[in-house]
């Protein structure tokens, strides 16, 4: 199971001594962007996700939210803070811990044009639902015809947490982005976190919305558009968040904020890298992606979901299709190990994407194609 | 508090007013009891449902036995639940659940366990109740909250203290942690960590001593399973599905609910349409119990009944064991919704002082040894805590251990032989 972590709500950031050292990770990276733009706002991702139900919910009546603990308890991790007493247990709805009852019946509810926002504690629960996601949900606008489509949202954190064993630390964006009839998203920032958690909501399709825990206490700069209730992103594009020329590094979730960590460190050694932030695992921007490496001519996927027909596997793939006279260097995949997760920290942090392993691909990346050049 | 074992039986009333209670002539269901008039009242998703009010949901005392419990009972003849050795063997077992799960805390305080970790505190006589009656072949099938079920079943100290620690010397090897406690040795089948899921698995450890019994001719496999589960839990498929199978197929098990009353910030009574749990068991087919589970001679005459029942091939029982969780959800949780009038209530119906008290009062044991058990117990969680400390950390090269029991199934590596064969192969890197 799960616990529950102690939150400071709205101050920012969390003192769960479970985060500290990941928090760590993070968070120069963060710095970094806040240098970019010290005149802008901040707002932490769980103040963006918040935010974006609030706004969606008074604006649309149909939007209701269900899951366990988002009323009372406001949210295991505190997304739905304040929503209970804003909009009253009818559409803050606690409920027992049935996920499969609980979005099967989210779905049936969508049926009717209800806009159901349901919120696994963690994404790890949603295997008991994964029936209804991908058999209800994601299907039945294809059986039906295009006569019943399904207006839903499955949000909830997603990804490795810290300590917490086989069970509960695992990413779920190759297993949802593998099923027609669904769209996936996974946001780094509180931009993303904002505006695509708008689009899910506002979109006539199943959504699958993956979060990550480890984030929700950190601090982005945000523009006044993002923070006008109208922002939304376009589901399907991808968000270059740092431009390179001479390696592609694409990322998603909290591994975006290690590719620009690695890009820092790389840029140090004059490698300049191009990172970019998918947003959308499903629809993929092949666009973006295959446009990106065109230019750098090298790829390196980063995700922390297992390594076997994965997110980079697809990306790979993709340019593989799209632009395979382009590249110059085999492309370099990091993914978590082939394992379910370790509980003992130490086999934990290697079982884990870190950021020397970006950095490490990238330089073999550019190194290969420096020296079969020498070479030949 | 009463121990007298026909209190037990007192009120077992026959409803015959229940329609279903003819398709179920061997077993008993109670008049609809007072407290349920009062949950109506709750209105589930209203903001006031909060019962942070008073203790009026609860049953005083057992209010459904089995036909055989209930026969037990009256005939039951000695005046005292258990002996002098008895006694201090549950003593002795609560004690150590107590003082592991406290060294916890401080242990999660000082950064030498992480993750989530969900202790204990206040549920004791279930797991002692319960698991010091087993054969070393039963199992028990556990929760996130599992360490006190292992050490009640015997795993050593050392072991689950060091699996928290995340050591090499865990009864896991550091692989499982605090919400994955397995045994082979002593038939503990973990440690589940999503709820619900543990039911089937141990219906399955239950399917398979009937089995090996029934048609691997092992006549003397009478091996019984107990599933450990909370409230929230009991309202999870899984458990109904189980119910059906178990009692369909006369299953060797004994589904036991830890009602603690909450799950998480979710109190049971805004969670569940009819708050009696034990009431699913008649349901189903099979006897369906409640008994106070902060009294661990309660909690053992009922648990003697059911794991008999179950050893003797006439099927599973579903035991309510009323309790409360002392500490919050887990380390992590600011436990804000539960009011402190409960708390206090329960916290006053402790189940160590409690045994305490029946031994003292009954002459079972003098103080002096209750305390000298208290030392021991103390003595040996310092010993839990200074073993996993010095112990080693688990190799690099344990990374890729385990996950398959033939590691052949990583498959093939680039000079065509199998990669778990390269020596290099469990060297360990981030991204195999
Ligand atoms: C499928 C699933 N959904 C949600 C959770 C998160 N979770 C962990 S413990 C818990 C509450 C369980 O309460 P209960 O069954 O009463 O057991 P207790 O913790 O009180 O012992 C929840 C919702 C989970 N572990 N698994
Ligand atoms: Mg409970």
């Amino acid at each position: 199971m799960l616990g529950i972590l102690r939150q400071k709500v709205g101050a920012g950031s969390s003192s769960a001594m479970i985060l500290g050292q990941s928090m760590q990770r993070i968070r120069p990276t963060t710095s970094a962007l806040r240098a970019f733009s010290s005149s802008a706002k901040e707002m932490t991702v769980r103040d963006a996700l918040n935010s974006a139900l609030d706004e969606e919910m008074s604006a649309d009546p149909k939007v209701f939210l269900m899951g366990e603990e988002v009323g009372e308890y406001q949210g295991a991790y505190k997304i739905s803070k304040g929503l209970l007493d804003k909009y009253g247990p009818d559409r803050v709805l606690d409920t027992p811990i049935t996920e499969a009852g609980f979005t099967g019946i989210g779905v049936g509810a969508a049926y009717y044009g209800l806009k159901p926002v349901v919120e696994f504690m963690t994404f790890n629960f949603s295997m008991q639902a994964i029936d209804h996601i991908i058999n209800s949900a994601a299907k039945s606008n294809y059986m039906s015809a295009g006569q019943i489509n399904v207006p839903i949202v499955f949000r909830g954190p997603n990804g490795a947490a810290a300590g917490v064993g086989a069970q509960h630390s695992q990413c779920y964006a190759a297993w949802y982005a593998a099923v027609p009839g669904l769209k996936v998203l996974s946001p780094y920032s509180s931009e993303d976190a904002r505006g695509l958690l708008k689009a899910a909501i506002r979109d006539p399709d199943p959504v699958v919305f993956l979060e990550n825990e480890l984030l929700y206490g950190e601090s982005f700069p945000v523009s006044a558009e993002v923070l006008d209730s109208s922002f939304c992103l376009p589901i399907g594009k991808a968000k270059i968040e740092k431009e390179g020329k001479d390696v592609t590094i694409t990322a998603f979730s909290k591994m975006v904020g290690y590719a620009l960590q690695a890009a820092e460190i790389l840029a140090k050694e004059g490698i300049s890298a191009e990172v970019i932030n998918l947003r959308s695992i499903r629809p993929l921007d092949r666009n973006t992606i295959n446009a990106s490496v065109r230019k750098t001519n090298r790829l390196v996927t980063v995700e922390e979901g297992f390594p076997q027909h994965g997110v980079g596997a697809e990306i790979c793939t993709s340019v593989v299709e799209d632009s395979f006279g382009y590249l110059d260097a085999p492309v370099e995949r990091i993914a978590g190990a082939d394992v379910p997760m370790p509980y003992a920290a130490n086999l934990e942090r290697l079982a884990v994407p870190q950021v020397e392993d970006i950095v490490r691909a990238a330089k073999r990346a550019c190194y290969r194609s420096a020296s079969l050049a020498a070479s030949a | 508090m009463s121990f007298s074992a026909t209190n037990l039986a007192q009120p077992l009333q026959l409803n015959t007013a229940t329609p279903r209670s003819n398709d179920k002539p061997s077993l008993l269901l109670p008049k609809t009891s007072s407290f349920l008039g009062s949950t109506r009242n709750f209105r589930p998703t209203s903001l006031s449902a909060n019962p942070s009010h008073s203790n009026a949901h609860r049953r005083s005392a057992v209010v459904a036995v089995s036909e055989a419990v209930k026969e037990k009972k009256l005939h039951a003849s000695t005046n005292l639940l258990i002996t002098k050795e008895e006694g201090l063997e549950l003593y002795e077992d609560m004690v150590l659940g107590r003082s592991f799960e406290d060294m916890c805390a401080q242990m999660y305080y000082r950064g030498k366990m992480f993750g989530f970790v969900h202790l204990y505190n206040g549920q004791e006589a279930v797991s002692t109740g319960f698991i010091k009656l087993t054969k070393k072949e039963d199992s028990v099938v556990s929760t996130y909250r599992d360490h006190v079920h292992s050490l009640s079943k015997g795993v050593p100290a050392r072991e689950v203290m060091s699996e928290l620690f995340g050591k090499a010397t865990g009864c896991c090897r550091g692989q499982g942690g605090s919400m994955h406690m397995f045994s082979k040795e002593y038939n503990v089948l973990g440690g589940f960590a999503f709820i619900g899921e543990g039911i089937p698995v141990a219906t399955g450890a239950a399917f398979s001593s009937r089995y090996r019994r029934e048609v691997l001719k092992q006549a003397d496999c009478d091996h019984v399973t107990l599933a450990f589960f909370g409230d929230g839990t009991a309202n999870n498929g899984q458990f109904f599905e189980c119910l059906n199978m178990a009692a369909l197929w006369k299953l060797p098990i004994v589904f036991v609910v830890e009602n603690n009353l909450w799950a998480i910030g979710m109190s049971h009574l805004r969670a569940t349409s009819d708050p009696e749990i034990w009431k699913k068991g008649p349901a189903f087919g099979m006897p369906g119990v409640h008994v106070d589970g902060m009294d661990v001679l309660k909690v053992r005459e009922v648990a003697k009944e059911a794991i008999g029942r179950a050893r003797r091939g006439e099927g599973p029982t579903l035991v309510e064991c009323e309790t409360y969780r002392f500490r919050g959800h887990s380390l992590a949780d600011p436990d804000e919704l539960r009011d402190p009038a409960e708390k206090a209530h329960y916290a006053a119906r402790d189940p160590i002082t409690a045994l305490k008290k029946y031994i003292l009062e009954n002459n079972l044991a003098t103080e002096q040894e209750l305390k000298a058990i208290h030392k021991k117990i103390d003595e040996l969680v310092e010993d839990a805590v200074e073993f996993a400390d010095e112990s080693p950390l688990p190799p690099r090269s344990q990374l890729l251990e385990n996950v398959f029991a033939d590691p052949k199934g990583f498959g093939i590596g680039p000079d065509g032989s199998y990669r778990c064969e390269d020596p290099k192969f469990t060297q360990g890197t981030a991204h195999v």
